[in-house]
């Protein structure tokens, strides 16, 4: 089935999918911190807007809903909270240059080749339809994923896990028409209260190794050498 | 029994290439006979290969023909058909420039102290190699051609063997060949298991089970791929060749990678029975990473000779990408775009004989006239030796496909065989062909920037060395040997349908399945798939320009009367500018350096001599080295160490020895 | 293909000329506008080109027989280039001599002399010039490869005709794909037509020259032909973005009124192009040279992702 046979909503789907599959690129290869963290605002909305169409397509109010907690957790709620995170963590300017950003970027585009070949067996249960979204989402999953192994600043890293979880909720919109309420309510506190816990965290591991790079994060092992430890507490007053 | 006309053609031709050899051994005592004869001879045995080849791709059905050489049970099998016919006419076309050529270039060697008999020779031996590597008709004859003429170059790249960057480049030439002659040599055992025959018609006929026809395939792509230098297996190469002197240069990268060509084709399409699309895929990523990096090392090249060698390595790898796409599309059963395809390499194959001849006759008319190979000391020449200069000019331009000339041709017929990708059933192979297909085009533009380089550093500007600003023009033989193949790069540009008419026989030999399509609406429109699909009108392209061009040109008498005064450049109001204040080589690749930095081995020193001065080191190496070659290098001579502990001196151990493995033998066998 | 045919393909490309000095008096107008300024006339490029032709030519000393040949000859291959992007009427005879392909490699033809005729003085702006243009080029060039090809796999077709029929004779579809080759050509078409952010074409300033280092020696009637080449070229990439995309409008015959109307349709594609370019150059700032790989990596990455969404979301296996 191409494009131009689907009904008009479900071509809309597509588009918007699309959108979503760009900003997961945008995310990987954005350097600046408030840049990204304004992708992943935009990614959110995006999806709200793909479960708007999908709760039109379908005629279920509970994915209105869903809907609209996804544009207030993902598009606002939690951009605007990492914002003000990193406001006062004052990296806000920080830029983290990618070494190679286009090794990453053609290393996320095999990722999506890949996933389109994952999901080909799908073909033989005829849901075209859902099988690209699928493709798509298992594409966002694991660039998040790949973002989360290329960057360094913890805060990036945050980003990768949400757009994450934002593949997962894309796969259960677009296939099962959403999962059960009680459920995404569960998940959305989840994430919330991950995003509550990151931000302790962050503070925390600023204070004892000073950065927020995670490549740093091995010097908090048990068997620290007396000189290092000595030295850092000298340099944090 | 006589053979048929083309045949005889071929077979004069190699007697006239030996003939020329033997003639030339003498030029010991008298140089001028390399020059007076020895050339003439060989540009003659090109001529009349040209006609062979030609007179075979034009008639109808293949000429056969045994000779009582050889072995008792096995006689010479020689065939000529179609493949065979238009790789003839690539041999000869250059061939017969450049025996023109060398009757100048050689004169240049006649005071000096390298040895003219082993250059004439070999170069004899050499053509003759190829000729029969071409004919051949039984995988024996085939390797025993195929060895004379690895043999042969060997001697002519080892030929100014005083330098010992030569001997090195020499050694590495000897010991590639050498491996490249074994795989192919194991790749015809796997079949002739299979045949029980050596004779081409039982390898054709033998069916190969599966792994085997892998193996099989594998072997050949690695010998084949060695000789034609493709990456990661190309490091010899850029050593290789420049070190020839520049006709045998031009004969190498334009002729002999080509037979290279010739050999894959006749393994993998002829031989071998029906493809698997992974083989496809294979050959596919092969050229595509070929075509870029050796473009890429290209672009860092300051040596004009070695520049055009890691060029040839970029164009090996566009033909291989092309056959990687007929592969594919044969294995997916769309005859028509892997016939495209096959015509699409074949035609590159052609256009890059011709441009790579050209341009290594420019260097070497530059070598001629100022003794420089470096880029860095150049500039200027187009003013001193203009017919070379616009001679290289049409090279650059073919090679960088811009229309009209050739190279745009068979990169826009490669560019149209991938865009036939959406016929293709798996979405997967779909987006590997465009990525390929971005690859190229990348390819195309870095090849741009490239002999804009090459050109722009060398012909134009002002000369940055002494020696450089007194050039001496070409002498006329030189100057007719490059305008031959110019010409033929400009008619290959601009009648693209008759060429595809001629290489039509072998796509139908080979897959059964002609290309009558693109030339549908006949000599002015091509069409390779169908006219709603893609159509380009070469012939219509260069009028135009060239009616725009004139119509402009004298439209400026409306102006000021064509007024026009000489001054000095612009100086920003400061010192009058330099010829050191121009933009260099190194210089104008730096960005590209920059942006594709991962790839190189960059190597930046600055260092500070007695005198305060500071002295700038840039060394650019090839990281295939450091990843491929050293580590092998290194298992080798380890291996080789343990083995020497056997070697005891004593006589009666190694006695032993030969006792302990007698018997093991013999058990074997038992 | 009637010689009425050949005829209305002459007037079209006459028309690209006449008409391409306008664009950008049209962008230099809006310009000036967006920054407060009354701007010089809409026609005020026309009087540019008119002075430079009366004018003498100087050449310097050291300038070979190509310098002169070049500006004729990047002025034509452009000229030809443009003939064969259809701009009003479809189906006319030069969009057959060639296809986007050709069209790519015309555009490279006149790139590679106007790259030559930068280095032949044989100054240090020339070379410089040279270099970062080859250095847009080579990035641009397979980024535009892969909008070429997002186009040509959804129609089967790399003639521009083909393309702007299928996409006149189909029903309105979002293609995704089609979005994000819309995107990778206009961050393409910035590049090569050397605007901001990747060239500043009214700057002389060493640092962040491209365009203008390359003709920094030429003067004249030499010179007036390379701003007219460069304004054809801005011409050309505004069409194709227009009509490529959005081809509503333009004329499927060769009836007096469709051509009226598609006349009417280009020119109000190209003026709403023309301000989103003014605004755009007003708001956005020249990159350093090295900002630009990033940039067109963007471009080529769009055009990636056109090509993947139409194979994974446009085509049902």
């Amino acid at each position: 089935m191409t494009l131009a046979e689907l009904p008009p909503l479900e071509q809309w789907m597509l588009l918007v999918a699309a959108f979503v599959l760009f900003t997961s690129f945008v995310l990987l290869a954005q350097a600046r911190l408030v840049s990204a963290i304004h992708a992943f605002a935009w990614q959110g909305a995006l999806i709200a807007t793909l479960t708007l169409i999908v709760a039109q397509a379908e005629q279920s109010s509970h994915l209105w809903f869903s809907a609209l907690l996804t544009l207030a957790l993902k598009a606002l709620l939690i951009p605007w909270m990492l914002h003000r995170l990193v406001r006062r963590l004052q990296i806000a300017r920080d830029s983290e240059a990618l070494r190679w950003p286009t090794l990453a970027i053609m290393a996320a585009v095999a990722l999506v080749i890949f996933s389109y070949w994952l999901v080909l067996p799908m073909v033989a249960q005829e849901l075209t339809f859902t099988r690209n979204i699928v493709a798509i989402s298992l594409a966002v999953v694991l660039i998040g994923l790949l973002m989360m192994v290329v960057r360094q600043q913890a805060v990036a890293q945050v980003l990768g896990f949400m757009s994450i979880e934002n593949g997962l909720f894309l796969a259960a919109v677009s296939t099962t028409g959403g999962m059960p309420l009680f459920v995404e309510l569960g998940v959305a506190f989840d994430v919330l209260v991950a995003m509550v816990l990151f931000g302790v965290f962050f503070f925390q591991i600023r204070e004892s190794i000073d950065s927020l790079d995670v490549d740093r994060l091995n010097r908090l092992t048990e068997t620290q050498p007396e000189g290092q430890t000595e030295t850092r507490t000298g340099e944090t007053p | 029994m006589t053979p048929p006309a083309p045949l005889t053609f071929a077979g004069l031709a190699i007697a006239l290439a030996l003939l020329s050899a033997l003639i030339s051994l003498a030029s010991a005592r008298r140089p001028a006979l390399l020059r007076i004869l020895g050339m003439p001879l060989l540009a003659a045995a090109g001529g009349v290969a040209l006609l062979g080849g030609g007179a075979a791709l034009l008639g109808d059905g293949a000429a056969t023909a045994e000779l009582p050489l050889g072995l008792p049970w096995l006689p010479w099998h020689l065939r000529l058909d179609a493949l065979a016919g238009l790789f003839l006419v690539v041999i000869g076309g250059v061939t017969t420039a450049v025996g023109v050529y060398g009757i100048g270039y050689v004169r240049g060697l006649e005071h000096g102290r390298d040895p003219l008999p082993v250059l004439g020779g070999f170069t004899g031996l050499f053509l003759a190699g190829m000729l029969l590597v071409v004919l051949a008709d039984d995988a024996f004859v085939f390797v025993i051609a195929w060895e004379t003429m690895s043999l042969a170059s060997y001697f002519l790249v080892a030929f100014q063997h005083e330098q010992p960057a030569n001997r090195r480049a020499a050694f590495l030439y000897l010991l590639m060949a050498h491996l490249s002659g074994l795989a192919i040599l194991l790749g015809f055992g796997v079949l002739a298991a299979f045949a029980g025959s050596f004779e081409f018609a039982a390898l054709r006929a033998a069916a190969l089970e599966g792994p085997w026809a892998s193996l099989a395939f594998a072997l050949a792509l690695l010998g084949f791929g060695l000789k034609a230098g493709l990456v990661p297996l190309h490091a010899w190469l850029p050593e290789a060749h420049p070190a020839a002197p520049s006709h045998i240069s031009a004969l190498m990268s334009a002729v002999m990678l080509k037979v290279a060509v010739y050999g894959f084709i006749r393994f993998v399409f002829d031989l071998l029975g029906p493809p698997q699309w992974q083989w496809g895929v294979v050959v596919l990523a092969l050229g595509s990473v070929s075509a870029l990096m050796g473009i890429l090392y290209a672009l860092m090249q300051t040596d004009l000779k070695r520049l055009l060698a890691y060029s040839s390595i970029e164009n090996l790898g566009v033909i291989f990408l092309a056959l990687g796409l007929a592969l594919l599309f044969l294995a997916t059963d769309h005859t028509l775009p892997a016939a495209l395809a096959l015509v699409a390499a074949l035609y590159h194959t052609l256009n890059h004989a011709l441009f790579k001849g050209l341009l290594f006759l420019g260097a070497g008319a530059i070598l001629h006239g100022t003794h420089e190979r470096d880029l860095e000391q150049m500039g200027g020449l187009l003013r001193r030796m203009p017919w070379t200069g616009w001679f290289f000019l049409v090279g650059c331009l073919s090679i960088a496909a811009m229309p009209p000339f050739n190279g745009f041709v068979s990169e826009w017929l490669t560019f149209q065989v991938a865009l036939q990708a959406w016929q293709l059933e798996s979405g997967v192979l779909r987006s590997l062909i465009a990525i390929v297909a971005a690859v190229l085009a990348l390819t195309a533009a870095l090849v741009a920037a490239c002999f804009v380089k090459a050109f722009g550093v060398a012909f134009l500007g002002q000369a940055r060395s002494r020696h450089v600003r007194r050039a001496r023009p070409a002498p006329l033989s030189m100057r007719v040997g490059q305008g031959l193949l110019a010409l033929g790069c400009l008619a290959l540009g601009v009648l693209p349908s008759g060429v595809i008419a001629l290489l039509a026989p072998i796509p139908t030999e080979l897959l059964g399945q002609g290309v009558a399509q693109a030339t549908a609406l006949g000599w002015l429109w091509l069409t390779p798939v169908s006219p709603t699909t893609a159509s380009y009108s070469a012939p219509l392209v260069l009028l135009v320009l060239a009616v725009l061009v004139v119509l402009v040109f004298w439209s400026r008498q409306w102006g000021a009367v064509g007024r026009l005064r000489r001054c000095d450049p612009w100086d920003c109001g400061f010192a009058p500018p330099s010829a050191r204040m121009q933009y260099g080589a190194t210089a104008f690749a730096q960005p590209l350096r920059r942006v594709f930095a991962l790839l190189f081995r960059v190597e930046e020193t600055v260092e500070t001599l007695e005198d305060g001065r500071r002295r700038y080191r840039l060394a650019i190496a090839d990281r295939t080295w450091g990843l491929l070659y050293q580590p092998v290098a290194r298992a080798v001579e380890a291996a080789a160490r343990r083995v020497t502990r056997l070697q005891s001196g004593n006589v009666r151990v190694y006695l032993g020895w030969t006792l302990a493995t007698l018997l093991v033998l013999l058990w074997l066998i038992s | 293909m009637t010689p009425l045919t050949w005829a209305m393909a002459v007037a079209q490309a006459l028309l690209y000329a006449a008409a391409a000095p306008l664009l950008i008096g049209w962008v230099r107008k809006v310009k000036a506008r967006l920054q407060n300024r009354r701007g010089p006339a809409l026609v005020q490029p026309y009087r540019d080109l008119y002075k430079l032709f009366a004018k003498e030519v100087r050449v310097a000393h050291t300038a070979s027989p190509l310098y002169r040949l070049a500006p004729y000859l990047i002025f034509a291959a452009i000229w030809l280039a443009a003939a064969s992007v259809p701009l009003v009427a479809l189906g006319l005879p030069t969009t057959t001599i060639a296809d986007m392909i050709v069209l790519v490699g015309l555009l490279g033809l006149a790139r590679v002399f106007l790259a030559l005729a930068g280095m032949d003085v044989g100054t240090a702006f020339g070379g410089m010039g040279a270099s970062r243009e080859m250095l847009v080029a080579a990035l641009a060039e397979p980024a535009l490869l892969m909008v070429i090809f997002t186009l040509a796999m959804t129609a089967h077709s790399t003639s521009l005709s083909g393309v702007i029929d299928y996409q006149l004779a189909a029903d309105f579809v979002p293609r995704p794909s089609f979005v994000f080759a819309l995107g990778g050509l206009i961050l393409l078409s910035l590049a090569e037509t050397g605007r901001i952010p990747v060239d500043n074409p009214t700057t002389h300033l060493e640092l962040t020259m491209v365009h203008e280092a390359m003709v920094l020696e030429y003067s004249g009637r030499h010179l007036a032909l390379l701003e007219w080449a460069a304004q054809v070229k801005l011409l050309l990439y505004g069409a194709l973005i227009a009509n490529l995309f959005l081809p509503w409008g333009i004329a499927e015959g060769l009836a007096p009124a469709a051509l009226v109307l598609g006349l009417a349709a280009i020119l109000v594609k190209l003026a709403v192009l023309g301000v989103a370019l003014a605004v755009a150059e007003t708001v956005l700032a020249k990159m350093r040279l090295f900002r630009v790989p990033a940039f067109l990596n963007l471009a080529l990455l769009l055009g990636l992702l056109g090509l993947l969404s139409h194979v994974i979301l446009e085509v049902g296996a």
